[in-house]
């Protein structure tokens, strides 16, 4: 019998040399005589094991990793392919990993058992059951079954998405739009790429069952054109879907229609804000609209229209299937269900954990992450995105909850949490705030367009020793003009990691490190 | 990698009216030519404006506002380094001033070889293993300044034998 073995083709695991592996191991085993079957698979998450090879035996999945391809050959000659465990890199049973075992996943329950680009996988692994559920509901049953999860949107707001397909439902119209947001521009995030390149027909499942709950027959994922790999698979994985009466007219027979299209960003940041995403899907400059109206009510193409991350819409399928309740009976306080967090930067562990909400950050970085990568203390940690605040020592006991980050001036956001050891300039993290804020501020409003850019300068005159506390002033005074006087969240939260910094940091502001 | 080469107005048209009737088509569009030509040269712009019932202006516009289209020539190979903050915490300012010493460039611009056109990204969603860069449509993790250099020289080889 043929021998089955995995190697991701994620964006990670090939950053990595997953495809020369993949190559030598086919080679390697042609030379050998040894009948296996290649499976490129999606990545499991532990993306510090990558590239993770697994062997399927009788007690599980076997694997390997990290490996290179001047691992192959050795792997064969300790004969990996049989199940032998005496390679150095041998982990064990992959779901025996303590990372993996101690998360509780439900959005990311197939992410590397699968091969992205098989229906039949899908299917087998408990796909398309919740479209089945929702192809014989009405539009509210649906929406209902969503507002009972608790869900809240994951791009950022954390929004009741409940509540936003209930705005689109009640809006009467012929033309209504669903738009995924898959613009993930955070520093720190990647879940919304693992979910496209390890499930990507979990988030078509998603995205038409959004459409039968608020009617809308046409959908668009705006996808950044900073992941090529997550363009290729999602557009095949949109042709098989296709193919096979997932999508399309008269889905499953139901005489209902969902259409899908991916189409490509081009390298803004701020087309991650849904106004500006959807000018940017109407072929024109990403500016801001000003809100109301709300893009429920007057969206893309002037129609009622849902923008939703990827996230949220992936979680739809398992509310579908298993119920709104049976999400909601995970996490805490406001935020229900699990939140996908991403630990990334100087982190020895990095990659994806999903966990119901109430875990402490110190407990993510420690227990999950195991400390830093370089070994050196761990300083501080930006949660969030760029917009996001830099979290010093007495934060780390925060829990993960939207509240609870909030009540600490920062954010929770996409969940992208990115360490940092002691080698860090906190300086040059305020700076680059603002710095970041000028190049990618879409122009429309002053606060922010000018605003960052006096921001700059206001640091820089600080770190040089300038007239140093009326210039903190200034930065004082300039940080509130932002956060008051911006149209949308660019400019109104780009203060928020320049404040952390003048406040927990305020010696390395002052003072440029010498080395 | 692009294969230069000689690119026709006609074919420029082609690709427009072939993807002009989707709503919102200029993005597409643009992407499109760019793929083709390998980047938006100044004399399309007005068969796109024509072609769609733009104003030169509007097209100008969108192609100015995104970072991914380039109104000029670029080098056979784009590298994108990761400017991101999880990058940031794993070394990628001196990867970054690494690669603008030994590739004697700055952002935007393009070996005198022409092999290499140096750009800036803001995340490859790769931050679990910084520092980060693309080249073309290939993303590397873990880039040290000597693996930087390693994969440099394969795209100068690449352009030797491509003539
Ligand atoms: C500057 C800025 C950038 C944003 N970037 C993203 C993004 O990359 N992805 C995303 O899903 N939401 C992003 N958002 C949030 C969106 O505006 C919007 O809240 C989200 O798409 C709604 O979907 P959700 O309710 O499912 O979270 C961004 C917001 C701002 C202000
Ligand atoms: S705050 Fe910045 S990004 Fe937002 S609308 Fe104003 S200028 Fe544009
Ligand atoms: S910050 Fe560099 S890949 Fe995300």
């Amino acid at each position: 019998m043929s021998i089955r073995i995995f190697v991701p083709s994620d964006t990670t695991a090939r950053s990595l040399g997953a495809d020369q592996i993949a190559t030598l191991i086919q080679a390697e085993a042609l030379s050998r005589g040894i009948d296996i079957t290649l499976v490129r698979n999606g990545s499991r998450g532990l993306l510090w094991l990558e590239p993770l090879i697994e062997i399927e035996t009788d007690n599980g999945r076997l694997g390997f990793g990290p490996v290179t391809s001047n691992d192959v050959q050795t792997l064969f000659e300790q004969n990996f392919y049989l199940g032998q465990t005496q390679h150095t890199l041998c982990v064990g049973l992959v779901e025996q990993i303590p990372y993996l075992k101690n998360q509780q996943r439900l959005t990311f329950s197939r992410a590397g058992i699968t091969d992205p680009l098989s229906l039949d996988d899908y299917l087998e692994h408990d796909g398309y059951t919740g479209l089945d559920n929702a192809l014989i509901m009405t539009g509210q049953q649906i929406v209902d079954e969503v507002k009972t999860s608790g869900l809240r949107g994951r791009g950022g707001a954390a929004f009741p998405t409940g509540i936003k397909w209930q705005t689109v439902l009640d809006t009467p119209d012929e033309q209504k739009y669903i738009v995924c947001n898959a613009d993930e521009g955070d520093s720190g995030t990647f879940a919304d790429r693992l979910v496209m390149e390890c499930d990507p027909f979990m988030l078509i499942e998603g995205m038409t069952i959004a459409g039968l709950a608020v009617g809308a027959t046409q959908g668009y994922i705006y996808l950044r054109s900073e992941y090529p790999i997550a363009h290729q698979i999602l557009t095949k994985a949109t042709e098989t879907a296709y193919q096979h009466g997932y999508l399309g007219s008269n889905i499953r027979g139901s005489q209902k229609h969902f259409n899908l299209e991916v189409r490509l960003g081009a390298g803004a940041y701020i087309c991650g804000e849904e106004t500006s995403l959807l000018d940017s899907l109407e072929g024109k400059r990403g500016l801001v609209r000003a809100k109301p109206p709300l893009p429920a009510i007057v969206g893309l193409f002037g129609k009622p229209t849902v923008v939703n991350n990827v996230l949220s819409l992936a979680a739809i399928p398992y509310i579908l299937n298993k119920g709104g309740q049976a999400y909601a009976d995970y996490g805490v306080g406001r935020s229900r269900g699990t939140m996908p967090i991403q630990l990334t930067g100087n982190v020895k562990y990095g990659g994806l954990v999903e966990l119901a909400f109430g875990i402490s950050l110190n407990k993510l970085m420690n227990d999950f992450g195991g400390g830093t990568r370089s070994g050196r203390p761990l300083k501080a940690v930006q949660v969030g995105g760029p917009l996001g605040a830099y979290l010093p020592e007495n934060q780390w006991d925060t829990i993960i909850d939207y509240e609870a980050f909030s009540s600490e001036q920062a954010v929770l956001g996409h969940g992208g949490v990115v360490m940092f050891d002691d080698s860090v300039d906190m300086g040059d993290q305020a700076r680059f705030a603002m710095e970041f804020c000028k190049v990618e501020s879409c122009g429309k409003c002053t606060p922010c367009r000018i605003g960052s850019t006096r921001g700059v300068e206001v640091i820089d005159r600080i770190r040089a020793g300038e007239r140093t506390e009326s210039n903190w002033q200034l930065l004082e005074d300039l940080c509130e003009t932002m956060v008051d006087g911006s149209l949308c969240a660019m400019g109104s939260m780009t203060p928020i990691p320049v404040q952390s910094v003048m406040k927990f940091f305020p010696d390395e502001l002052r003072h440029e490190r010498q080395e | 990698m692009k294969t230069p080469g000689q690119w026709q107005m006609k074919n420029v048209r082609e690709i427009i009216q072939q993807l002009k009737e989707k709503p919102g088509a200029l993005l597409p569009v643009l992407h499109a030519i760019q793929q083709y030509i390998g980047h938006i040269p100044d004399n399309v712009v007005p068969v796109i404006a024509d072609e769609m019932l733009l104003t030169r202006a509007e097209v100008h516009g969108v192609i100015s506002f995104y970072a991914h289209f380039h109104n000029h020539p670029t080098g056979q190979n784009i590298v994108e380094i990761c400017r991101g903050e999880a990058c940031q915490s794993v070394g990628c300012r001196q990867l970054e001033k690494h690669a603008k010493n030994t590739l004697n460039i700055d952002y935007q611009q393009t070996t005198d070889c022409g092999s290499i056109t140096l750009e800036p990204v803001y995340c490859l969603g790769n931050c679990a293993t910084g520092p980060s860069i693309r080249i073309n449509d290939d993303i590397h993790g873990r880039v040290t300044p000597e693996r930087f250099d390693e994969l440099m020289e394969n795209c100068r080889q690449h352009l030797q034998e491509a003539g």
